[in-house]
């Protein structure tokens, strides 16, 4: 059977020129960066390549680049240290109902802590309102968190723009950008963020490895006391291979950036069309204007997401969707539910999110398999019975 | 995730469909969690001489509605209406811990079903 992967906004495949710079550091380099003696160089080099890597990727300083282990320890440290380092100006933060549960999980447990939290709705097509943005701005506002795009949809957020609207109240703006970095142009030399997050395994790194842009200037209380590690900003010894293999991935993503937008927003629009040209009552969600090159979100009306992916697995095809049967929770996609979709058809959403390995032969194999799993599906529905 | 036996009735769901003039119908579940049950039986003589299933729900949804149907087919009402959503979770040799509560109400949409067929048909009862 055809084994197809389209689910790289989950996890991508770990490169194997990445797993070539690696394999060193595991086996014969594994020396303490810290150490004074020989075997820290090699180490301490390879880690200021990495750092030099990822740099080059944002378009920032290596000194402005924290290494971190996850997507979700990036997101915290952002959130809670400023909200630590600033809670005698303030206690108020801005974010959106659509983020990752890293920031919104966040969020609430400062809000449990005593902070003010506002949740930024979107419209249908999962859009912010930037004068609402404006408007829940108060004196004591010390953090806006936006995610840079939806993991879900794959929609944009106007980060430039909402970097403007802090910088002139003076509000520090952090941006998850884990589902962003490696698959669009990002330069913080004049994106106006202050902090920004980054993960590892979505770019065709290892997992176990993420970092935070933290620019020149900006305070923050550290998550991880301890040793003198990424310059106090996060003790504990790192991890150096999988480190190199962030900066490996970074170079690889940062070189080949416009030539694989162009292959996944091609491979993206063939699969839209070609469902759209085979299966009726299905929905492209989110701002097909200002989306991800990679990401389709649609929902098949009258069917359930995840018997939908169980079909797709038993052709070999791996995606996923925004059922809550998938979440492990009884509540349908909180993105979805958020752009004003009825639980059925969120219940009945998939996200394809397609990477640079991926083939237009595979997409017209899921173009070929889909329908007949959708058609077996609503033939057992009763609400699509009743429907018709 | 799920077991042999879910698979196997994910794949190849037995009885599905609806009974044109059924002796008695049950709709269980609602869009909010993501799965409704339609089952539609037919009595005679207080026995369950068919039974068909629509479901709109993930894979344990549809695995325990095709389940339950294969369970009862030819039973009489009361053995029938013994069964239990844990029975039908332990004929699909076993559901996992997070599908138990959301996913398995085949047994409900039965027993809707044979209520729906007493209220009808009170002479029988």
């Amino acid at each position: 059977m055809e084994k197809i992967y389209i689910d790289h906004n989950a996890t991508t495949p770990l490169d194997h020129e990445v797993l070539d710079e690696m394999l060193p550091f595991l086996r014969d380099d594994w020396g303490n960066p810290s150490s004074v003696h020989w075997a820290a160089r090699g180490p301490k080099a390879a880690m200021d390549t990495a750092r030099e890597r990822v740099a080059a990727l944002l378009n920032c300083a290596p000194l402005e680049v924290v290494f971190t282990a996850t997507g979700t320890e990036g997101d915290n440290h952002a959130i809670k240290g400023v909200a630590l380092a600033k809670k005698n100006k303030g206690n108020h933060i801005i974010t959106t109902v659509v983020e990752h549960p890293a920031v919104l999980n966040t969020c609430k447990y400062l809000e449990k802590e005593g902070f003010a939290v506002t949740y930024l709705k979107v419209d249908a097509m999962g859009r912010l309102d930037l004068d609402e943005l404006r408007a829940a701005i108060r004196p004591e506002t010390i953090l806006i968190s936006i995610m840079y795009a939806n993991n879900e949809t794959g929609v944009i957020f106007p980060i430039d723009e909402i970097g403007e609207i802090a910088r002139e109240k003076g509000i520090v703006f952090h941006t998850d950008a884990v589902q962003a970095v490696g698959k669009i142009p990002i330069d913080v030399k004049t994106l106006k963020v202050d902090l920004l997050t980054l993960s590892g395994h979505k770019l065709y790194g290892p997992k176990g490895t993420g970092a935070l842009f933290v620019r020149r200037g900006v305070r923050l209380v550290p998550l991880m006391h301890g040793g003198h590690q990424e310059r106090n900003r996060r003790g504990g010894t790192e991890n150096v291979a999988g480190l190199v293999g962030l900066g490996k991935a970074c170079e690889m993503a940062n070189e080949s950036m416009e030539e694989n937008v162009k292959h996944m927003s091609g491979l993206r629009d063939r699969l839209e069309k070609g469902i759209a040209a085979k299966i009726p009552d299905i929905k492209i969600n989110g701002d097909v204007e200002h989306r991800l090159p990679n990401t389709a979100n649609i929902s098949f009306e009258y069917v359930e997401g995840e018997s939908l992916l169980l079909g797709l697995d038993m052709m070999g095809v791996a995606a996923s969707s925004g059922s809550a049967c998938t979440s492990g929770s009884l509540e349908p996609s909180h993105v979805l539910l958020a752009m004003s979709l009825s639980h059925e058809m969120s219940h009945g959403s998939v996200r394809f999110s397609f990477g640079k390995d991926n083939t237009e032969a595979e997409i017209d194999y899921i173009i070929e398999v889909m329908p007949p799993i959708v058609e077996r599906m609503r033939s057992m529905s009763p609400l699509y019975a009743g429907a018709k | 995730m799920y077991s042999k036996k879910v698979m196997d009735h994910f794949s190849n769901p037995r009885n599905v469909g609806e009974i044109e003039k059924p002796s008695g119908e049950g709709t269980v579940g609602n869009p909010a969690c993501g799965d409704i049950m339609k089952l539609t039986i037919k009595v005679e003589d207080d026995k369950i001489t068919d039974v068909k299933f629509k479901t709109f729900g993930c894979g344990a949804a549809i695995a325990t509605s095709s389940m339950v149907t294969e369970l009862v087919k030819g039973k009489n009402l009361d053995d029938a209406d013994s069964i239990s959503n844990d029975t039908v979770a332990e004929a699909l040799d076993g559901l996992p811990p997070v599908k138990m509560h959301c996913s398995n109400l085949a047994a409900d949409a039965l027993h809707a079903a044979i209520e729906n067929y007493k209220e009808t048909h009170p002479a029988k009862k």
